[in-house]
């Protein structure tokens, strides 16, 4: 596997009152050219940190992150992010929004003109040049989420750092964005790594599901390789064996082995979690 | 109406319309209400308010005032064409003679137009270094650690303490016959110095309190100082920063008016203090007419900045009012 992005022994502590509080603890990971990555884990494990660490907008205290054999020190837009609110620029609008990215990456190396050919295209990418003079606040929230991913890939990044991109919308809009990013990767051939909640989504986007420990001290618990064939149809994969296999592994991660220790009665705990399992299993 | 006939409004807009017309007429009833209930009270009480200037003026006499006060200005606005009709005729017999100024006393409304241009040219003072001032401290924190002990203890201090300061030392480095006068600049440099605080500290607020989210989207793109605060820091500091404008100029006109009574400079302050010192039956009515304009006028005054500050916020989910 040829080196592309490496982590090697990541770690990480915040100061608290308390004293030093360590969220991340040797975290090794390579990651080749072109491969999506999922990161899954309980809530406040440390994903949303080490994709920070990615991006450049958190310092490891041990260890760190190579890219293309490069130390990551600072953000960049090489390593474009998604974040998980958004977080697009209220006061401009859609097209303005993708222009800000693609005025401050390609100044000097497009012409005006190539500049707004680029970002019609990435627009278009996300099927949102309809809405290219609306504000964010005139759009709905999956609309939103197509333009900070058409902002992102509008950076031409080598990795797509994306924090539960789709985690605040409804299931047939996740679907619709979930399908677009395949897609889209397909053509592209970016690095993505993809930060989720939801057991189905990683393993229809993956190819590799990294699964992590509880915190605090987490770390990279087990590593699934996905070998399902691509483009994966959601409808074909929910009858597929394979796919129930792996969705099984993944689950039996999360809810046996890192089993979430809740400060709750033990009764409503233990119905809490079947809730969540029967969930599961409905949507499969 | 043509227009209208032409291109028939689709039902949903007339719909949206009635209500809101409905509310307009409501509004505007019940503001008319609140004022006959207030000018009737007001009548009540003169009547039997007795002064040692005779008795306290009434709506009627306010309005008589009022109109006296306009047929002064046009007499004086009259006088002043014959003067320089007269000097034009002069200097055109003899060339050689001096050309003057004419010096009137100023009537009601050139001591308004005094007050309002002297508040204005304040107010922009206080704006132009109270907002660069903001966003470089609100952008620091070591600055705005060493600048917000200071800003909380010269924010309350009185216009009337600041007022022979600033007399002495303009009197002391500004010469007698410059351009603008001595007492527009006391008068303007005081205005500045009261009413620059809440710009000041609202804008420092609004920079400092950019979400993290944007800041973040501004380091992946490595915007350098400027792009980041002109395309990120500014446009999200916005709101903030003109409700804090709206602030500065309502202290601004209420600053001015108290000094201009106390320096005895030009504007409608002097007009309400020369009008106590005259003490003629006339005077009380005076002092009212004056105090209804200087109502009147911040009321403007907010309503205007109330206008621009719709104009540029971005954030259409926050009613202002
Ligand atoms: N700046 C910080 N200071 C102190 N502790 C922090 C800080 N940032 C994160 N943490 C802690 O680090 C741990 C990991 O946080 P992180 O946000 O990475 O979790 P997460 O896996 O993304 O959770 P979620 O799925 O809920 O988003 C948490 O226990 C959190 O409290
Ligand atoms: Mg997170």
């Amino acid at each position: 596997m040829q080196k592309h992005l490496e982590l090697s022994q990541v770690g990480i502590s915040f100061p608290t009152p308390k004293g030093p509080f360590v969220a991340l603890q040797n975290v090794n990971l390579s990651i080749a050219k072109g491969e999506i990555i999922s990161l899954i884990g309980h809530s406040g494990c440390g994903k949303s940190t080490v994709l920070n660490i990615i991006a450049g907008l958190l310092k490891a205290t041990e260890g760190g992150v190579i890219l293309n054999h490069k130390e990551v020190n600072e953000p960049g837009p090489e390593r474009a992010v998604v974040f998980q609110h958004h977080s697009l620029l209220p006061w401009l609008s859609v097209y303005e929004n993708v222009a800000l990215a693609v005025r401050q990456v390609f100044a000097g190396k497009m012409t005006k003109s190539q500049m707004q050919d680029w970002i019609e295209h990435n627009l278009a990418l996300v099927q949102m040049s309809h809405a290219r003079d609306k504000k964010p606040a005139e759009i709905s929230g999956g609309m939103k989420q197509r333009v900070g991913i058409a902002r992102a890939l509008a950076m031409q990044p080598q990795v797509l750092l994306m924090d539960e991109p789709f985690g605040a919308l409804d299931a047939l809009t996740r679907a619709h964005l979930q399908d677009s990013v395949q897609q889209i990767q397909a053509e592209l051939g970016n690095t993505v790594i993809l930060i989720t909640h939801d057991v189905d989504e990683a393993v229809l986007l993956s190819d590799r599901i990294v699964m992590m420990t509880n915190g605090p001290a987490a770390t990279v618990g087990e590593v699934l390789q996905i070998d399902l064939p691509r483009p994966r149809d959601r409808l074909a994969l929910a009858d597929c064996p394979k796919y129930n296999h792996y969705r099984h592994q993944v689950l039996s991660f999360l809810y046996e082995k890192q089993r979430k220790v809740e400060p709750l009665p033990v009764a409503s705990a233990k119905a809490s979690q079947d809730k969540r399992l029967v969930k599961d299993e409905v949507r499969a | 109406m043509i227009i209208q006939l032409k291109n028939p409004m689709p039902s949903s807009a007339i719909a949206s319309w009635q209500p809101k017309l409905r509310e307009l007429l409501r509004q505007g009833s019940l503001t008319l209400a609140g004022l006959a209930i207030f000018v009737l009270c007001w009548a009540a009480l003169a009547e039997n308010l007795q002064t040692s200037l005779g008795q306290f003026p009434g709506p009627t006499a306010v309005a008589i005032q009022f109109k006296a006060l306009v047929a002064e200005h046009q007499t004086e606005k009259s006088r002043e064409e014959l003067f320089y009709q007269r000097q034009q005729e002069r200097l055109e017999k003899n060339p050689e003679a001096v050309s003057r100024p004419y010096s009137g006393r100023p009537t009601f409304f050139s001591q308004i137009q005094t007050s309002l241009q002297t508040v204005l040219s304040g107010f922009l003072l206080a704006s132009l270094f109270a907002i660069p001032a903001g966003v470089l401290i609100g952008l620091s924190p070591l600055s705005y650690s060493a600048a917000n002990p200071l800003i909380q203890l010269l924010k309350p201090i009185s216009p009337l303490a600041w007022l022979p300061l600033i007399t002495i030392v303009v009197s002391a480095s500004y010469p007698a016959d410059g351009l603008l006068s001595r007492s527009y600049l006391v008068s303007a440099l005081t205005v500045a110095l009261c009413s620059l605080w809440p710009t000041l500290i609202n804008t420092i607020v609004g920079v400092s309190q950019v979400p993290a989210d944007l800041q973040n989207v501004s380091k992946v793109l490595r915007l350098n100082w400027f792009r980041h605060v002109r395309a990120i820091v500014l446009p999200s500091a916005v709101p903030m920063i003109f409700t804090g404008l709206r602030l500065s100029l309502g202290i601004a006109w209420m600053v001015l008016i108290a000094a201009e009574m106390l320096a005895q400079n030009p504007g409608l302050g002097k007009f309400v203090w020369d009008e106590f010192q005259n003490g003629s039956s006339d005077s009380l009515a005076r002092i009212c007419v004056a105090v209804a304009v200087i109502g009147l006028i911040g009321l403007l005054l907010d309503r205007l900045m109330l206008s621009l500050q719709k104009a540029v916020s971005w954030d259409k989910s926050v009613q202002l009012r």
